[in-house]
């Protein structure tokens, strides 16, 4: 039975860590991370899991710590935000290159500078080419229902990979809404009990973690995790589907908002898909054909299912709430793109950047972005196909 | 999952290589020659050794084999000449003489 509670961002992770119970976390705080290594230690502190939590000296040891619990055979996983991810760089690469399918619970924040802590998603999309499977989340509550998912996921036999679930620093993790929880019974059932096959403790059974690897023999493992990559895609489906018979809540690669006819569509990741479908509404009820593709699984990237998706549009703004520093656009603009180009989908797109290090993102913003490619394909009125949304000029 | 890793070589295919390169054996590096990466090679005197076995802890290779409580020649398929056993010895038995 669902249990409907209010809670923020921060605390529905820690609460379905707390049902997953998994053996270790390593963990050090960063805002606005900090909360969840917190409650898990609370919880663990009142005796309600089991968990071995070590507090350990920067994020450089919390991945490494993970990383060498989960090669000896414990389900392990970590928190961190910005910063801390970054300080982490040489393990999420380890972390994917080993095969360790653990579990990593970021807290969007911007990476400086100019020094500033708030959300945008340069942490998570600087990482985006690390290894690891990447989901974002809208709210509270697909921040819980993704973090359930998450070991099903990694552990897969046919992915072996680390998976990084992400929610907007302080607009999810701390904003408190209404979440419906599973039962604690229910969480430990669909997660199950993790057996590796092969891990370090594993007495009789000698194995060696990341030898170091020739040339010969490098790029074949480095295909190899690729391919892991790609099926990922099958088995992100196929939990989502194990999950919506017990949650009733149904996941995908992304949520298509008010698309089925749609002339103007926004891809949109995080919590910002939020304002943009209230937009929707609104123009809707003047009768404007827009929609919302609000993408859920980053890495792998779903190019083919975006550009079928997109297929019937007139134009589409893609948004990316990070700077790629490429001077041609952003990091979910270039690969949108790329993907429709690759699939002969030949339809308008601008890049819009927006929200960087906190800035707000409002509806109106929404309606003058529909305005403009509205403008674009009805008038013929020329718009820089890279530009920033909300800028002072 | 476990593989015969003595089956694979530089020829395999991707599909034939472990789960992240994972070896499924202890002490393979044995089979590994490093010994070939040295510059300097120490020189063991056998006179004028008095079998302190004060440069065996101090390998960082363990490439002085110690057998029935008495040191033996040097493992050169693993030493890498770093010197520090020559630097150990008390007695000046071991020499360190330039290159392979």
């Amino acid at each position: 039975m669902a249990k409907r509670d209010r809670m923020s961002g921060n605390e529905a992770v820690s609460y379905a860590i707390r049902q997953i119970n998994p053996d270790v976390m390593p963990a050090f705080p960063i805002t606005p991370s900090t909360e969840i290594p917190q409650m898990v230690s609370t919880y663990i502190a009142n005796g309600q899991m089991d968990t071995e939590f070590i507090p350990v000296e920067s994020e450089h040891s919390s991945m490494s710590a993970t990383i060498g619990a989960e090669a000896a055979g414990a389900r392990s996983l970590t928190a961190t935000s910005s910063a801390g991810l970054a300080l982490m760089w040489e393990e999420l690469l380890l972390a994917a290159s080993n095969r360790m399918p653990l579990a990593l619970a970021l807290v969007n924040r911007t990476l400086s500078g100019p020094i500033n802590i708030n959300c945008d998603h340069t942490d998570g999309m600087g990482a985006r080419d690390t290894g690891w499977i990447q989901i974002y989340s809208e709210n509270n509550q697909e921040a819980y229902d993704n973090f359930v998912q998450a070991y099903p996921i990694a552990e897969h036999k046919d992915v072996h990979l680390p998976i990084m679930i992400c929610q907007d620093g302080f607009i999810t993790s701390h904003a408190v809404e209404n979440i419906e929880l599973l039962e604690d019974e229910e969480v430990k059932n669909f997660v199950g009990e993790y057996e590796p096959e092969e891990f370090l403790l594993n007495v009789g059974k000698p194995i060696a973690v990341g030898p170091y690897s020739v040339s010969n023999y490098a790029m074949e493992a480095r295909k190899n995790q690729e391919i892991a990559m790609e099926n990922a895609r099958d088995v992100i489906l196929e939990v989502a589907k194990e999950f919506e018979k017990l949650s009733g809540r149904k996941y995908g690669f992304f949520e298509e908002y008010r698309m089925e006819d749609a002339d103007y569509v926004m891809v949109i990741i995080g919590s910002a898909a939020g304002t943009a479908k209230q937009a929707v509404d609104d123009l809707r009820a003047q009768g404007k054909k827009v929609g919302v593709l609000k993408l859920r699984v980053f890495r792998p990237f779903p190019a083919k299912e975006i550009a079928e998706a997109l297929k019937n549009a007139k134009a589409v703004a893609i948004m990316d709430r990070c700077e790629s520093y490429n001077a041609n656009g952003g990091p979910l603009g270039m690969e949108v793109i790329a993907g429709l180009f690759r699939n002969k989908v030949m339809v308008e797109t601008v890049n819009y950047i927006y929200g960087l290090a906190g800035r707000d993102f409002t509806v109106t913003d929404v309606y003058d972005i529909f305005g403009q490619l509205e403008d674009l394909v009805e008038n013929g009125t020329e718009i820089e196909q890279f530009q920033y949304i909300g800028l002072r000029k | 999952m476990r593989t015969d890793v003595s089956k694979i070589n530089e020829k395999s295919p991707h599909q034939d290589l472990t789960e992240g390169l994972m070896l499924f054996n202890a002490g393979t590096t044995k089979e590994f020659e490093t010994g070939e990466w040295r510059t300097n090679t120490p020189v063991w005197k056998p006179d004028v050794c008095k079998q302190c076995l004060l440069c065996t802890p101090v390998c960082p290779d363990s490439s002085i084999p110690v057998v029935d409580s008495k040191r033996l020649n040097f493992d050169y398929d693993h030493c890498k000449g770093c010197g520090i056993c020559a630097k150990a010895c008390p007695f000046g038995a071991i020499e360190m003489k330039e290159g392979r």
